[in-house]
């Protein structure tokens, strides 16, 4: 029962595949949302997006500005690589701070050192409506958790921001429907079919640049329950986040970050991946899941990203 | 000749219950893959003993949301994804129960493979039937029955064959026609298996000797990819159009690019082009992928072509090759799968989305809707949610359409509810 006479196509290879559908998506959010917007943190899914929105685009303009929500707590090195980035394109890019909304007094924050990665909701549904957007890209994939294994690649929100797992659009063939009335969004995210790996083969293969500190890199850092957590931080500003709590030893560690997000809930891995085809193969060995090795705010429970999503969450 | 499929990518769907073991099939292929690492697998094993049972339930790694949990129920498609070093897979993995024929409807429409879940103690159910009926419907090209939970029947090959020549029979009632010689017809193979040892998915175990045919995973391995099998008509809906004229380079004043997704068949430089529904021809005078400069582009490719003449053309628009037959028609006749709540009502129009076209559309005749258990045809005149009818649809713009049977993408379409913008109705045209 073996199969089959020749193919008569040869299929794309899976990189080639994941590719036209993402750039198949972001053209679809250009033909169908009358303000889109991109968002850009510097990471390294969303330097992927920028890679294929360059595909889906060019020689024309983007079809929607940049933005990144800035929780204020960023590595510097990753913010330079964002202005560089954006610089480099052409492009115009949005910044709005956490910070701002904390003047604002529209976040608050339980203690001085709570993590700002939440709160990033509020300042990003704040941008939304100051802009108008209709349409947010993000760079979310659907292996990164479980409540994001159900994501629609163009998932509807209300004017909350919220994210209804109960009543989403249900999402046939490669026809999506970005239709959204004054005051609702859609989020729409081209890499959703993508898992880490993929992202790192994609980087390899098209040469992309990345913040430095993805590399391995020599850092003090302390033991807390079991994380690797960075300290003594500086930021831009000149303050230096993140001391260490008394009693702690500090170890200077050769690590990278698998992940790049506000300071106080991203932890770095033991690594000396100094390339991307090290990293590629370190990828493909590693046994800890993404956000499992590296992410400090996902461990609260069981639902924590189901929750956040309820709330505007990306 | 053996087929290469080098790093390609497969499609696929799961149809069965959490009680034939679909959530442990899954589980198992994640796991014999190796795509389970070890916080994850620590989080289900602790998960498992929390909820009192002895090993580890390798069915929670497709556990779904708290929302879903509290309820006791699967809302929705969850999609997963395993690679082997030479494919990578997407899973789409949808409940099974009758009232979720809207979920198998969503899964079934990107998959290129299904596999049929039985469990051996119990044969061909009425789901079997609804399963394959659905698979077949949305047009699944290959189909893997498998006859789970084998260490329950001692692994008996009596049983395993009774199961096999049912499932054929009704087969054969549904219009799933085997497929003999590896010509015209479907491609239905069977396999034992027990998902909660691991037999015969990734690994073969000494429970089955009988049993020479492939391993689930090798069937798997070497699947054809959609859009491999047979030639196919040149496609391809525009959906934004390049003009890049207020560019500071000069050669990017005259340019224009239509930009789409080859949905089928293929297109080189210099082939002559129909843009459809006005009818202009030309030809191909560049084909563009980023700053790759291609001489031809195939299916599922997302490119950017350049023609020769300038013609007005928009997003909406279809380009073919010239001579290829499509006409724009103005009605529609399809199966019509109902998606929402709010039963269709026929007094009221609604938006039909087809490619990267959308068209208000007044519902016409309903023929009849299909019982998706027995297959009967009954009258009706309205449509609920899961109810699948043949009907047709009045447009208020030209639809460039090929049937579904032929191409799933300018075959398939959506419907739009425009007061609530949800997507109500997913249609197959006849």
């Amino acid at each position: 029962m073996s199969i089959k006479k020749q193919p008569y196509h040869n299929p794309l290879s899976h990189l080639d595949w994941l590719e036209a559908e993402a750039i198949h998506i972001l053209r679809e959010v250009a033909g169908q949302c009358s303000n889109p917007v991109l968002l850009f943190s510097g990471g390294k899914d969303s330097l992927c997006i920028l890679r294929l929105a360059e595909k889906a685009f060019r020689p024309g303009r983007f079809p929607f500005p940049l933005m990144h929500i800035d929780t204020g707590h960023n590595y510097q090195e990753v913010i330079d690589f964002r202005d560089q980035r954006a610089a480099e394109l052409g492009e115009r890019l949005i910044v709005r701070s956490v910070e701002d909304s904390m003047k604002r007094g529209t976040v608050v924050l339980k203690s001085p050192d709570e993590p700002r990665n939440k709160h990033q909701s509020v300042t990003l549904l704040e941008a939304i409506e100051e802009f108008g957007f209709d349409c947010c890209i993000g760079g979310a994939r659907r292996d990164e958790e479980k409540a994001r294994a159900k994501e629609r690649i163009m998932s509807f929100r209300d004017e909350f921001g919220q994210w209804d797992p109960k009543n989403q659009r249900p999402e046939l063939w490669n026809l999506y429907n970005a239709r959204s009335h004054k005051g609702e969004n859609i989020r729409a995210f081209p890499i959703s079919n993508w898992t880490e790996m993929d992202v790192w083969q994609y980087i390899e293969r098209e040469n992309l640049g990345l913040p430095s500190i993805y590399f391995a890199h020599q850092r003090d850092v302390v033991m807390r329950s079991g994380a690797i957590v960075p300290i003594n931080v500086p930021l831009a500003s000149g303050e230096v986040i993140n001391p260490p709590r008394a009693g702690e030893e500090i170890i200077n560690m050769q690590v990278r970050f698998r992940t790049v997000g506000d300071i106080t809930c991203t932890a770095p891995v033991i690594s000396d991946a100094d390339t991307v085809s090290k990293i590629v193969l370190e990828t493909a060995t590693t046994t800890i899941t993404e956000r499992g090795a590296t992410r400090l705010d996902d461990q609260t429970s069981d639902a924590s990203m189901e929750q956040r999503k309820k709330e505007g969450y990306f | 000749m053996k087929t290469e499929h080098n790093d390609s990518l497969l499609r696929f769907m799961t149809c069965g219950s959490v009680d034939d073991g679909k959530s442990t099939l899954i589980g198992r292929l994640l796991f014999d893959t190796k795509t389970i690492l070890a916080d994850t697998l620590t989080q289900i094993s602790n998960t498992s003993k929390k909820r009192g049972m002895e090993a580890v339930d390798l069915s929670l790694l497709t556990d779904g949301l708290q929302a879903e949990r509290e309820q006791g129920i699967t809302i929705d498609v969850a999609y997963r994804y395993f690679s082997t070093g030479t494919r990578k897979y997407i899973i789409a993995d949808a409940p099974g129960h009758e009232q979720y024929t809207r979920n198998m409807v969503t899964a079934a429409s990107t998959a290129n493979l299904a596999i049929i879940l039985i469990d051996a103690r119990k044969g061909v159910l009425t789901q079997t039937r609804r399963h394959s009926y659905l698979a077949h419907l949305v047009g699944i090209p290959h189909i893997v029955v498998a006859v789970n939970k084998m260490d329950l029947v001692d692994y008996d090959q009596n049983v395993y064959n009774k199961i096999c020549a049912d499932y054929l029979a009704f087969a054969k009632e549904i219009g799933l026609q085997r497929n003999s010689n590896n010509e015209a017809g479907h491609d239905i193979r069977f396999i034992p298996m027990s998902a909660l040892n691991g037999d015969m998915l990734v690994d073969r175990l000494d429970n089955m000797p009988w049993y020479t045919g492939e391993t689930l995973l090798e069937m798997l391995e070497k699947a054809p990819a959609a859009h491999t099998e047979q030639s196919e008509e040149f496609r391809f809906p525009v959906q934004f159009v390049c003009r890049p004229h207020a560019s500071a380079d000069a050669d990017l004043h005259d340019f224009r690019g239509f930009m789409g997704r080859v949905e089928s068949g293929d297109i080189a430089v210099g082939d002559a082009v129909t843009v459809l529904p006005n009818g202009y021809t030309s030809k191909v005078k560049a084909i563009q992928l980023g700053e790759a400069q291609l001489q031809s582009a195939q299916t599922e490719q997302s490119i950017t072509l350049l023609l020769e003449d300038e013609i007005d053309t928009s997003r909406g628009d279809m380009i073919i090759k010239t001579g290829s037959k499509i006409e724009p028609v103005k009605q529609i006749e399809a199966f019509v799968c109902w998606l929402s709540e709010t039963p269709l009502s026929p007094a009221r129009t609604y938006i039909v989305r087809h490619t990267t076209r959308e068209s208000k559309a007044k519902v016409g005749a309903i023929s009849y809707k299909v019982d998706v258990n027995t297959l009967e045809q009954q009258a009706t005149t309205d449509l609920k949610m899961n109810d699948i009818a043949r009907m047709s649809f009045k447009l208020a713009q030209p639809l460039m359409v090929d049937s579904y049977s032929k191409n799933r993408a300018t075959g398939a379409f959506i419907v739009i509810d425009e007061s609530t913008n949800n997507t109500v109705g997913a249609g197959m045209i006849v």
